[in-house]
Formats: structure tokens, C-alpha cells, sequence
């Protein structure tokens, strides 16, 4: 399976990223700047976390109105799987490629520790690595993850199985609605998440639970 | 506009520059007339204590900064180290103290973006970062609001930039109330063939501008954190400078591919007394001149003038000497991250520094002489006077148990999680111990098994009590951190925070703190590669404790040896190594007297170097050897805190067996140097421990079976049992409580 990342500026967690697919997978993604014009044509296609043009306007706003972000909505549409990671979750969202909004930490500060996440749709391209219901142990580091959508849209999602990993455990960091920690879209091809999976997935990181997400995707043995 | 360049250079304007008369008169005799305006901008900028050290420059000399690893010592923005495999750390510490206290968030956030440029100048890329952070009393007014803006400024420009917090220190002390410290510390990666310097070389070449406009921000920075605070400080707030985390980014990832492209001649970031201090030094270092032409800078204000432009501290700013030919390509490289770049200048051969502005020349002055001739002042110091031992017996008395879960919920020891939580730990995705160990420590990403471990230590209890034994106690504990972890202690960096050293028993302490430095390097061989001093540290004529905070860093040949505070399973003996005969005897200076009633008297515990290199590398080996099964130091709150914190990392508890014959409290609360806690997977009554004692023995380490691990509790002799759980609550719930109000 092939997969690319798009970096715009600001983006940190690129390289966090691209070491994990090229671990998992033994492909390295292609790199796709936020300027170029085309996407190549690969199965999946990813948005990393940072704080994408300093995120001084909203979180993800700029981003998610860059040239490409337009091909990638029409990837998207074609079915290929796009996967977004913190910044990435946020541009995903301000993109309109997945609902809702995420509002700053109720804390009001930066929060970094690990939390627990249960895994509450193990029949995705994302998840399928998980089995349902799974807890699993996953690090989070962000000034804005606290998800929010209108009861209405909600009620959808709760009852369509787009709520891929909840926060567990008491662990919820930031405040999110009904404990969401990523979501999909109604055709299942597009998952943002707040937590960082990318950060947990081998022996060096003291744990590999993030791991199955990208083996699940990448069509690689857990 | 109009600019004055010639006006009249009263005593009073001389004075508010920051320059004694004689400093004055020191100029005019080096170049022969009055200076212009400007000129004496440049010169207050380059003559400050911060920029040119002149009170300490001759004690930083004594300081040992060589060793079969060192590549690159003091001098240059950063300290360079070799690790094997062609690869190098590149790291320094540097205080950004006084505009902290002014704006705690900008502050902070650009002291840690100030020290992510050193280490990147030099073509690393930055892969750990620690801050040591010094606040006043728990309960004076400011102390939340500082805490608050500060934590947050550092973590809004690490997390944003993208380098993992690893460690750092934070504490109180009413001593900080008007003068707290922010020293930052950044280490990065580099490849041994590929290092940067700021020497110029060859004439004629582009002087070139990179990175953020030049604004007013911070104008005369550098002269402000050289003089005391006074009741005006709310009118210093326009000296400070404002991050730019997101600017910063992209200005590392285009030097960083800039510098690929073989363009660089030459580079320096723009930090204290920004492009004054950055194209002398550029010039100066290659016996070479410099001409600036302003009107090239990109300015983000209107009619700024020289003067502003000359002493601007704007942030996110670098001068770099290219090859001509290679400047399309290096422009590229910058227009590609939207980022300015601008020849501003070239390299001439005749040793002045000429600063053109709208046609005019408002500067030329000798480049060597702007800095080499900045004064040095061998300052009068007092003797050292070190604080009195207690008395004989003098040892208060307090229940063990209850001394321990106050002490454990106090704002010496209580957790700093509430601090670390907001800084990213896991980015780069190479963190292997993070926050709230002895150390941190990262994997060198692309090797097996190489990791490196960072810390940031000082006591300055100790220091005030005896300077001389306070400065070889701080090399020694940043040593023992790094050691705890089974790492080969490599080099430090020392960021020296005191308050006024035209007061001789304020230079008395940083002479001696120096000489105790120095000492403790040359015992332990542990060169000093970078370091910043940090003068003037008083409010209306009080000076913090002498704080002369040691950044350190070690190497872990394997990483999957490295060692932890938690203790690893139950049943297994503990043993204190490094212990006196009675096991704890120092009380003087402690937490426990301190915290807990409330005296801050005695002797600082000495450190016996010899005997510290011997524990330390006993303790290595048995890690190593994969003996150990889990290591803490002890430090604040010797063996009671140390055993507590051990058995809260992991939830395991203890049961320690009391020496007979010794006062329990000086057991468990004092503060005797150079031991460390280790737990082993050996039958105490088995040939193998027999086999480790005996080899302790012959290199003179006594290294007593204290007790077992295991069960909820921890048991400390015949005090009360404290469950682990309590412990823990009281540890953890300190800082969150009082950042929310709770009294201190």
C-alpha cells in the first residue's frame, strides 16, 4: 500500500509520521509540499500533527484553505483513505471533510500525558487492526482537543458508528463531547483523531499499542 | 525623517546606556573622537556584563573546556561534543531572566527559542530541551502569575517548535521573589563533518539577512538584563522581545537545508544585541571588516532609525556569510519557506565596521576592538565565609513518617507534573524517560542502541551556605543524575545566575562557586563546552541566591540497559551505595530542616570528589551489567524522599531496616553526597551479592542491604507504614492545588 503526507508549514510531527509508516509499512511515503499542485496516487494519504502556520489564526483555518487541500477533497471523494493527526484532525475539520469543531482544552493549557482510548469501531479500514471495545494506551499533546458538534450531528454519528476512539478510563484529556477522541467520515475513508498513535509504536517508545493502526491500514501484520 | 546621528553624548546619556565614565572615556581613547549616537548604541551593546562577560571573563577562563571529545568549547554559540559514528550533540544553557520576570510568557518563550537558535546556528538539529526555572516565595503575590506565564511561554514555543521537553528543575524560595530565573537549555544532532561556525572567511563576500523583519522590540534588551531591577521595572515591559515560534520552524528547516547546499561560509544568529553583536562577532572572529547597509534590512516598522535597528532584539533573525555564487540557490531555499532574505553587507579587509544608512555612514568603528577590548574587570571579593556546622546533637525531632508525607506534599518535592504536562514530551517520537526521573533521556534516532541522557542541577541552598562546595555539588549531582541512568557523563554547560558583582561578597560567591565548578570538571572529567552568566540578579538591592545552574549530558552506549527510578518488582534488596558508616549524617542546609522548621542553617554537605567518581562508576557498571534493577540519587530530602519517590514511580512499596545507633531522622532526611539507591535481583544471602560487596569493598564504596521492596507501603525502620497510595496523592497534588489557589 503507498501513502503520502502533505506538510505545510508549521507541521512538526511530519517526521514522527513518515518513521512510522516507513517502520510499519518498509515503504517511506512520499512528501507532498503544501504547494505543490498534485497528489500522487497512492491508497492513503495523511495529515500530520504541529501547528500549522503557527496556528495563530484558529487551529488548522489557513491550512485547510490551501490549493491542495482541494485535490485532496476530491481524493477523498474517490474513496482513498485520509487519515489525519492532531493539526491534521483540526485542518481535516476546517476543511469541512469531517464535522464538528475542536475547541481549546477546558484546562486552558497545553496538555501532554498518555491516556487511554477504547476503540469503538473496529470495522474500518483504520481500526481493523483493533478488535471492538479494545482499550488501548496512546499519548496526547495539544492546546485544542476538545471535540464539539451539535447534538443532532451527533446523534448521527453515535448511531452510524463514526466515533472510531473515545477516550477511556477517565483518561479524557481536554473535555471533548461523549469523550471523543477521532471520528469518521459517513463513508468511513476518512478518520481524524486528536491522540498521536505514531508515538507509540515500538519497543523504544515503552509500548507498540499504536501500531495496529497503521498495520490495519497498511495491510501489514500487527 | 530627520536622525540626529551627531548629537551631543552627555554623561547622563552615557549613563543610561549602561557605561561608567570610565568606560566612556575607554571609548573615546580607542577611537579618537566622541562617538556618534549610534556608535554609542553599538558600543552599550557590545560592552554590557551580558555580551562581554567582563566581570566574570577572567574566572570563566579557569574553567576546564577540553577533553579527547570535545570539538568545539566556549566561544561559539554552542558547545559541540562527539558521541561516536561521526555524530556530535551540540548544546548550551542560557538565562532569560530578567525579561521573564517583566513578561513571563514572551519571556520564557523567547529564551527557549533564544537557545534552539544557538544550537541550530550551528547546523544541529534540536532534539531535547530542559528548562531550570526559579520562582519566589509559594506564597508571595506574583508567584502564580510567573509560574503560570512561564510554563506556558516555554511549553507555546517548544510544543510549537517541535523539541521535546526532557527535564529541568523547578523551585521556590522567597530569595526569588523580585528576580526569578528562567535558564533553557537545548541540545541538538549533528553530523561531526558538518558543523557551522560564525568565523568569517574571505573578503568581499555577501553579508546576508535571514529570517523575521527587524523591529523596535526589544531595543537595548542586553543593556537592561545587565543593570538591577528597581520599582521601575513596569517601564522596562517595551525591552522585551515577542516570539515567533512558527518563524522559527521554518527558519531551522531552511538552514538546515541551506547549509546542505554547501552555501554557507559563515552564520550567526541574531540573539543579544542582535545584528550589532552578530556581524562584529562575525568579522572579528575572522580578522575580517564588515559594512552593513540598512536600508537593505527588512524592517517591519516605518522610519526606524539606525540606533533601533542597530540594537533591535527581534526575534527569529540570522547573518550568514554565503558563497556568491551559491546565493540564488540559498535565496530559493529561503523564498520556498517565506522567509526574508537580504545581502545586507560584505566583508571588507580592513578591520572596521561601517554601518551606512540613507547614503550616510552613522558608524565605522574597529571590529577587534569592539570586542576583544571590551573591559575586564578583576572585581574585589570577600573571603568566603561557609556557614557554620549545626551543633553536635543539634538534630529536631519530628515522627519519620509524618516528616515524610509533608515533605513529599511540599512545594521542595511535590511533583512537577502540573509543569511538564504542559510541555510536549513524546514529539520526534525518540523520548525514552521523560519527565520526573533522574535524567532524561532520548534514542539517537538511526542507531540501534545509542541514547543520550540530559539534565539541569544546582542547589543554591548550598551555594549561599558555601559557594565553594555548592558549585562542586552541582557538577557533582548532574554527574550522579546521568550516571543514575546508566549513562557515561559527557560535558556540561553552566549558566551562572548572581546578583550584583560590583558588591564583593556577591563576586565572592561567583568566584568561588567557579572555583568549586572548576574543580568538580576537572575530578569528574566533565570540560565545561558552553555557558552564559547571568549578572545583576537583584531587586532593589537584594540578590537571589547564587544559582549556578550545570546542564549536563551523558551517553548510553545501550539503551535498552538504561535504568529507572521505579523500582521493578518485589522482593528485591536494596542497598544504599555510596553510604557513610552511619549511613545519613549531614543536616545542615536540608529540606527537612528547612521545610519543616523553618531553619536555614549548617554546613552544606561536602562532596569528596574521588570518592564520587568511585561510587559513580561502580553504580554505571552494575547497571550495565544489568545487576541493577532500578537507580535514584539521592539529593533534596535524602533517603526517606528518594525511597518514596522510587516506590511511587512504580507503586511498589519498601520495608527498610533501621541502622541501630544513628537518630533516625539523620538516616533518612540527611543529605550526605555521592549515594545513590540501587535495587538488585540478588539472594542477599547469596554468593553473588557476597561477590558485589567485596568488590565494593576493594574500591572503598560501602554499599550496606538497607531492605527489601515489596507490599503497598513503605516502611522506613520503625515508623509508621505509609501506604504508597498516600504518598503519591500527597506528591501529586501539590502544584494543580496551588496553582488553583490552594494556600502554599
Amino acid at each position: 500500500m503507498k501513502s503520502a503526507v502533505i506538510v505545510f508549514p508549521g507541521l512538526n510531527r511530519d517526521r514522527d509520521m513518515i518513521a512510522a509508516l516507513t517502520k510499519v509499512s518498509g515503504t517511506t511515503p512520499a512528501i507532498v509540499w503544501h504547494q505543490d499542485t498534485e497528489l500522487p496516487q497512492v491508497d492513503l494519504i495523511v495529515i500530520p500533527g504541529g501547528f500549522s502556520y503557527g496556528d495563530y489564526l484558529r487551529c488548522g483555518a489557513i491550512a485547510a484553505r490551501s490549493p491542495i487541500m482541494d485535490r485532496l477533497r476530491e481524493r477523498a471523494e474517490q474513496g482513498v483513505k485520509v487519515l489525519g493527526v492532531c493539526n491534521g484532525f483540526q485542518i481535516l475539520l476546517e476543511a469541512g471533510l469531517l464535522p464538528g469543531a475542536l475547541m481549546r482544552n477546558q484546562s486552558l493549557k497545553f496538555v501532554c500525558r498518555e491516556v487511554k482510548l477504547e476503540v469503538c469501531n473496529a470495522d474500518t479500514a483504520f481500526t481493523r487492526g483493533y478488535s471492538q471495545g479494545q482499550i488501548i494506551r496512546c499519548p496526547v499533546a495539544h492546546h485544542d482537543g476538545n471535540y464539539f458538534a451539535d447534538s443532532e450531528t451527533l446523534e448521527r454519528m453515535e448511531g452510524d458508528g463514526l466515533i472510531a476512539f473515545r477516550y477511556a478510563q477517565g483518561t479524557n484529556p481536554n473535555g471533548s463531547l461523549n469523550n471523543i477522541a477521532g471520528i469518521l467520515n459517513a463513508r468511513k475513508n476518512v478518520l481524524g483523531l486528536m491522540p498521536h498513535p505514531e508515538n507509540l509504536i515500538e519497543a523504544a517508545h515503552g509500548g507498540d499499542d499504536g501500531r495496529a493502526l497503521f498495520s490495519g491500514l497498511l495491510g501489514q501484520a500487527a | 525623517m530627520t536622525y540626529q546621528n551627531d548629537i551631543e553624548i552627555t554623561p547622563k546619556l552615557v549613563a543610561d546606556h549602561g557605561l561608567k565614565p570610565d568606560e566612556f572615556d575607554k571609548i573615546v581613547a580607542l577611537i579618537g573622537r566622541q562617538p556618534t549616537y549610534t556608535e554609542l548604541g553599538i558600543f552599550s551593546a557590545m560592552w554590557n556584563e551580558h555580551c562581554s562577560y567582563k566581570s566574570s571573563k577572567k574566572w570563566l577562563k579557569t574553567l576546564p573546556t577540553t577533553g579527547p571529545r570535545v570539538i568545539q568549547g566556549p566561544g561559539e554559540n554552542a558547545g559541540v561534543v562527539d558521541i561516536g559514528d561521526g555524530q556530535a550533540i551540540v548544546f548550551k544553557m542560557e538565562s532569560h531572566n530578567h525579561p521573564s520576570f517583566i513578561e513571563p510568557y514572551q519571556g520564557a518563550a523567547t529564551g527557549m527559542g533564544g537557545i534552539l537558535r544557538d544550537v541550530f546556528t550551528m547546523g544541529a538539529r534540536p532534539v531535547a530541551a530542559m528548562n531550570a526555572l526559579r520562582f519566589g516565595a509559594p506564597d508571595h503575590d506574583k508567584t502564580r502569575h510567573l509560574v503560570s506565564g512561564v510554563v506556558a511561554g516555554v511549553g507555546g514555543y517548544a510544543n510549537a517548535f517541535g523539541v521535546p521537553t526532557v527535564g529541568g528543575e523547578v523551585e521556590f524560595d522567597e530569595r526569588y521573589n523580585g528576580n526569578i530565573l528562567v535558564n533553557a537549555f537545548a541540545a541538538g544532532l549533528a553530523d561531526t563533518d558538518k558543523i557551522f561556525y560564525s568565523k568569517a572567511e574571505g573578503v568581499g563576500l555577501p553579508v546576508v539577512y535571514l529570517g523575521a523583519k527587524t523591529g523596535r522590540d526589544g531595543v537595548g534588551g542586553a543593556t537592561m538584563a545587565s543593570a538591577e531591577f528597581g520599582d521601575d521595572i513596569e517601564e522596562k515591559r517595551p525591552t522585551v522581545q515577542v516570539g515567533d515560534p512558527f518563524t522559527e520552524k521554518r527558519l531551522l528547516e531552511a538552514c538546515l537545508e541551506l547549509m546542505a547546499t554547501g552555501a554557507v561560509i559563515a552564520i550567526q544568529d541574531m540573539g543579544a544585541a542582535g545584528l550589532t553583536c552578530s556581524a562584529v562577532e562575525m568579522g572579528a572572529k575572522g580578522d575580517l571588516g564588515i559594512e552593513l547597509d540598512l536600508d537593505k534590512v527588512p524592517v517591519r516598522e516605518t522610519e526606524m532609525t539606525p540606533y533601533e535597528m542597530m540594537l533591535s532584539e527581534s526575534q527569529e533573525r540570522m547573518l550568514m556569510v554565503l558563497h556568491p555564487e551559491k546565493e540564488a540557490e540559498a535565496r530559493a531555499v529561503f523564498e520556498k519557506w517565506e522567509l526574508d532574505f537580504a545581502t545586507v553587507g560584505y566583508t571588507t579587509d580592513d578591520l572596521r565596521f561601517r554601518v551606512k544608512w540613507r547614503g550616510e555612514e552613522v558608524a565605522n568603528l574597529p571590529i577587534k576592538e569592539l570586542g576583544d577590548e571590551a573591559p575586564e574587570y578583576d572585581r574585589p571579593w570577600t573571603p568566603s565565609v561557609p556557614a557554620p556546622a549545626l551543633a553536635e546533637g543539634d538534630v529536631p525531632q519530628m515522627d519519620v513518617a509524618d516528616a515524610l508525607l509533608k515533605l513529599m506534599g511540599s512545594h521542595q518535592i511535590a511533583s512537577r507534573r502540573w509543569v511538564y504536562e504542559q510541555y510536549d514530551t513524546y514529539i520526534q517520537g525518540n523520548s525514552m524517560q521523560r519527565p520526573g526521573g533522574d535524567a532524561g533521556v532520548i534514542r539517537v534516532e538511526g542507531h540501534p542502541t545509542k541514547g543520550l541522557a540530559f539534565t539541569s542541577d544546582v542547589n543554591p541552598r548550598y551555594c549561599e551556605a558555601d559557594p565553594y562546595e555548592g558549585g562542586k555539588q552541582a557538577v557533582a549531582e548532574a554527574w550522579r543524575n546521568l550516571t543514575a541512568t546508566g549513562a557515561e557523563p559527557l560535558a556540561a554547560t553552566d549558566n551562572l545566575n548572581f546578583g550584583n558583582p560590583e558588591r564583593p561578597e556577591i563576586m565572592s560567591q561567583l568566584v568561588h562557586a567557579i572555583k568549586g565548578i572548576g574543580e568538580a570538571c576537572r575530578a569528574l572529567d566533565f570540560p565545561i563546552v558552553s555557558g552564559n552568566v547571568s549578572l545583576y540578579n537583584e531587586t532593589n538591592g537584594r540578590g537571589i541566591l547564587p544559582t549556578p545552574t550545570i546542564g549536563a549530558v551523558g551517553l548510553l552506549p545501550d539503551w535498552t540497559k538504561m535504568a529507572q527510578i521505579g523500582f521493578a518488582a518485589g522482593d528485591q534488596a536494596i542497598l544504599l551505595v555510596g553510604a557513610p558508616p552511619r549511613r545519613g549524617t549531614h543536616l545542615g542546609q536540608s529540606i527537612y530542616l528547612r521545610d519543616l522548621f523553618g531553619r536555614r542553617d549548617g554546613s552544606a554537605p561536602p562532596v569528596d570528589l574521588a570518592h564520587e567518581r568511585r561510587t559513580g562508576d561502580f553504580v554505571r557498571k552494575l547497571i550495565n551489567e544489568g545487576t541493577a534493577t532500578a537507580v535514584h540519587d539521592l539529593s533534596d530530602g535524602g533517603l526517606a524522599v528518594c525511597l518514596a519517590e522510587m516506590a511511587i514511580a512504580s507503586g511498589i512499596g519498601a520495608r527498610i531496616v533501621d541502622l541501630n545507633e544513628q537518630d533516625p531522622v539523620l538516616q533518612d532526611f540527611g543529605e550526605d553526597q555521592g549515594r545513590y539507591v540501587v535495587t538488585i535481583n540478588l539472594d542477599p544471602q547469596g554468593d553473588d551479592i557476597l561477590n558485589l560487596w567485596n568488590e565494593a569493598e576493594s574500591l572503598g564504596i560501602f554499599a550496606p542491604w538497607i531492605g527489601t521492596t515489596g507490599g503497598s507501603d513503605l516502611v522506613l525502620g520503625a515508623a509508621r507504614p505509609l501506604a504508597v497510595s498516600a504518598l503519591k496523592a500527597a506528591h501529586e497534588n501539590w502544584f494543580a492545588q496551588y496553582m488553583e489557589g490552594a494556600a502554599a
